[in-house]
């Protein structure tokens, strides 16, 4: 389990170019599925089908699970004179937490830097003003634009230079990597996927959802399913506060039901179905405390007819940035719920 | 009328948990529909078989504004996220009602500002809290995630009403009044009591998808330009049922749009011309369903829209209704 995120959060895969976690997560569960194919817009489908054949009377018989695989980043836009290299941002990223930073970029990973004038050379009024996109630049070395072009094209995407690592082996158990968001999400289907349902399982690890939730919209609309559920990494700010406001989530909490974000309302009787099965089994949960992001859910609950649904997240600390995050207490928790509840889900949702 | 518009408003039906206002709402149309279904998404849709016209749909929403708990604190008091667009000013001492996620009835609550009698209507959130009564955390009846819906009964003005919710249950009961007030119509309807307008107009989105409609009208109210120093705009209260000409999401389509006035002025019915520019309804959503649909909208007149106390006039309404029954029993050749 945890080699598989291991690979999963190492390996580059911006929007739109998610083919290096495809293949990973192809190799990994195609065992297990009947049939596996990649749509137009890079989402990797898996089908599985009940061992036998479903009571025509059960319900639901079509459950679409899904998680991302794309992470947020950088797109090389321009080739400076002197070699240096402008970028965009690809999905949301803060610019304060750009500057001297390590990227890879492209399908050879040329790697470069941020770059951020020393403390020396800085006035302590500059010191206090946030460095804009557009006034950053990738250094990778390059003597001039020619030597620069020879490695890089405007276009070529440039991921965070990260890698996964284990920190505490008892406590929390926390791992520190990137692209949590959504790779444990990733990882967590991927073991959804060993297991047998009574139900047509549809696990689909779904292209650009941080530039718009764009490609469960299309995997959704193809599938039609009759229940939807998102697996994410969410927001994690439980560091100390001065006031008794409540932290989003707590890292080692257990998986984040969401109740509401800016996509979609949670279904309550998934809610309660997700929250029975954590108390029955001994489960930890919690809920996610605000209102804020949007996920597949958002997507999939509006395709066709519409469907209900509910995301699940596992916490992770400082997403959208270089590194972050996790315990792999929640990560294995997260698993364990999402598959008793999606083994008592006939039976256990009212349609 | 008025007992119906009554009934509506002061039920309890926040985004998402719209199944108190659904209930009333299957009870009052059973007998005037041929079939009603509850879609995945929640939506009610009522039919009623048509014989050779046009299948037309009719959307009016049955969500309200409301709010959602994120958070208990030591002392009992709930931090919360807004529920759709509840606008900066008028939470402050209003009354919520909360349900837990099994439906019962949990608490009653007040909203509060930290800045006491300073409070500012800033646009900000975070100094806004709920006291339900609860001393502690372990005493509050109310949890996270459960939703708050605000508290006001309806005041009878006479000719005209105030109460909470007017935004879209008098279009609910104007929708239900034209459906029972229908002769015979060739035409195949759908009845369709949405869900979850106020975050995005999103049981419009599946519903349309389901029905497939040739013509669709939205009925929702219209913010009016006539108490003082209001910003001018094109509706008011008591110069009867607006029909929409755009608002900022959607163009009516021009055949509905003269469909409604041709129909208005042959029936003699009061109407005015609307042109909105902020807000939309779920006539945006149904539009842009599969590969488009004919859609309009037809507007109740309504002052302090996304208050606690929203103000219609009787004989708006009562022309919406009579609007409403022509259009439907009229075939549209657009």
């Amino acid at each position: 389990m945890i080699d598989l995120l291991q690979r999963l959060s190492d390996a580059i895969g911006l929007s739109g170019n998610e083919g290096a976690v495809r293949d990973i997560l192809r190799d990994k569960v195609a065992p297990h599925c009947d049939d596996i194919r990649v749509d137009a817009l890079g989402n990797l489908i898996c089908h599985k089908a009940p061992e036998s054949d479903i009571d025509p009377q059960a319900w639901p018989r079509k459950v679409m699970v899904a998680a991302h695989m794309d992470e947020i980043g950088l797109m090389i836009t321009h080739i400076n004179e002197d070699g240096s290299l402008r970028f965009g941002a690809v999905g949301g990223i803060d610019p304060r937490i750009l500057v001297a930073k390590r990227v890879v970029i492209g399908e050879n990973a040329v790697p470069g830097v941020i770059g951020a004038r020393p403390i020396h050379l800085t006035k302590a009024e500059d010191r206090k003003k946030v460095l804009a996109m557009n006034e950053l630049t990738i250094d990778i070395g390059a003597k001039d634009k020619d030597a620069a072009a020879a490695l890089v094209s405007p276009g070529d995407y440039a991921g965070f230079d990260t890698r996964f690592q284990i920190l505490d082996e008892t406590g929390l158990r926390t791992a520190m990597g990137k692209a949590f968001d959504d790779r444990v999400g990733c990882a967590v289907l991927a073991q959804l996927v060993q297991s047998d349902y009574p139900f047509h399982l549809y696990a689909v690890f779904t292209a650009q959802e941080e530039v718009g939730l764009r490609g469960a919209t299309v995997a959704a609309q193809g599938i039609e399913p009759d229940v939807a559920f998102a697996l994410e990494g969410t927001i994690c700010d439980d560091l100390p506060k001065d006031e008794d406001i409540s932290p989003v989530t707590v890292l080692g909490d257990g998986p984040a039901i969401t109740l509401m974000d800016r996509s979609f309302i949670a279904d309550r009787r998934l809610v309660n179905h997700l929250v029975r099965t954590a108390e029955a089994r001994s489960l930890p949960y919690q809920f996610k405390r605000a209102v804020a992001g949007g996920t597949d859910s958002g997507a999939m609950h509006l395709a066709g007819e519409g469907a209900p649904a509910v995301t699940v997240a596992v916490p992770a600390r400082y997403i959208h940035g270089p590194v972050g995050m996790i315990s792999l207490a929640d990560y294995e928790a997260t698993v364990a719920l999402m598959r008793a509840a999606l083994e008592t889900l006939q039976g256990g949702v009212t349609r | 009328m008025k007992d119906l518009i009554k009934r509506l408003v002061e039920a309890y039906g926040p985004s998402g948990a719209e199944d108190e206002v659904r209930a009333l709402i299957e009870s009052e149309l059973a007998d005037a529909m041929d079939d009603v279904r509850v879609d995945a998404m929640g939506n009610l849709i009522a039919h009623k078989q048509g014989s050779g016209g046009k299948r037309i749909m009719v959307a009016a929403h049955m969500d309200e504004i409301g709010l959602i708990v994120t958070h208990v604190d030591e002392n009992g008091y709930l931090r919360f996220a807004r529920v759709g667009g509840i606008l900066p000013g008028t939470p402050v001492g209003s009354r919520v009602r909360f349900r837990s996620g099994a439906g019962a009835d949990a608490a009653m609550g007040v909203i509060g500002h930290e800045d006491g009698m300073e409070a500012k209507a800033d646009g900000t959130w975070d100094k806004l809290f709920v006291d339900v009564g609860a001393t502690s955390k372990a005493d509050s009846p109310v949890q996270v995630g459960d939703v708050g819906g605000f508290v006001q009964p309806m005041a009878d003005l006479g000719n005209r009403l105030v109460a909470k919710s007017m935004d879209d249950r008098v279009g609910c009961a104007v929708v239900i009044a034209a459906a029972k007030a229908l002769s015979d119509t060739p035409n195949d309807l759908y009845l369709v009591f949405t869900t979850q307008e106020e975050v995005g107009t999103r049981g419009a989105v599946v519903s349309a998808f389901g029905v497939e409609p040739d013509v669709a009208i939205a009925v929702d109210v219209t913010p009016t330009g006539d108490y003082p120093e209001a910003k001018p705009k094109s509706v008011s209260l008591g110069k009867g049922a607006a029909i929409k000409v755009l608002d900022s999401g959607m163009i009516s389509h021009r055949g509905v749009k003269d469909w409604m006035v041709a129909t208005a002025e042959e029936r003699d019915i009061t109407y005015q011309l609307e042109v909105l520019d902020r807000g939309t309804t779920d006539a945006r959503a149904i539009q842009t369903s599969r590969a488009g649909v004919p859609a309009g909208c037809l507007s109740i007149p309504t002052r302090y829209v996304h208050t606690q106390s929203e103000m219609v006039d009787m004989d708006d309404v009562d022309a919406c209704v009579a609007l409403m029954t022509a259009l439907l029993e009229s075939v549209p050749t657009l």
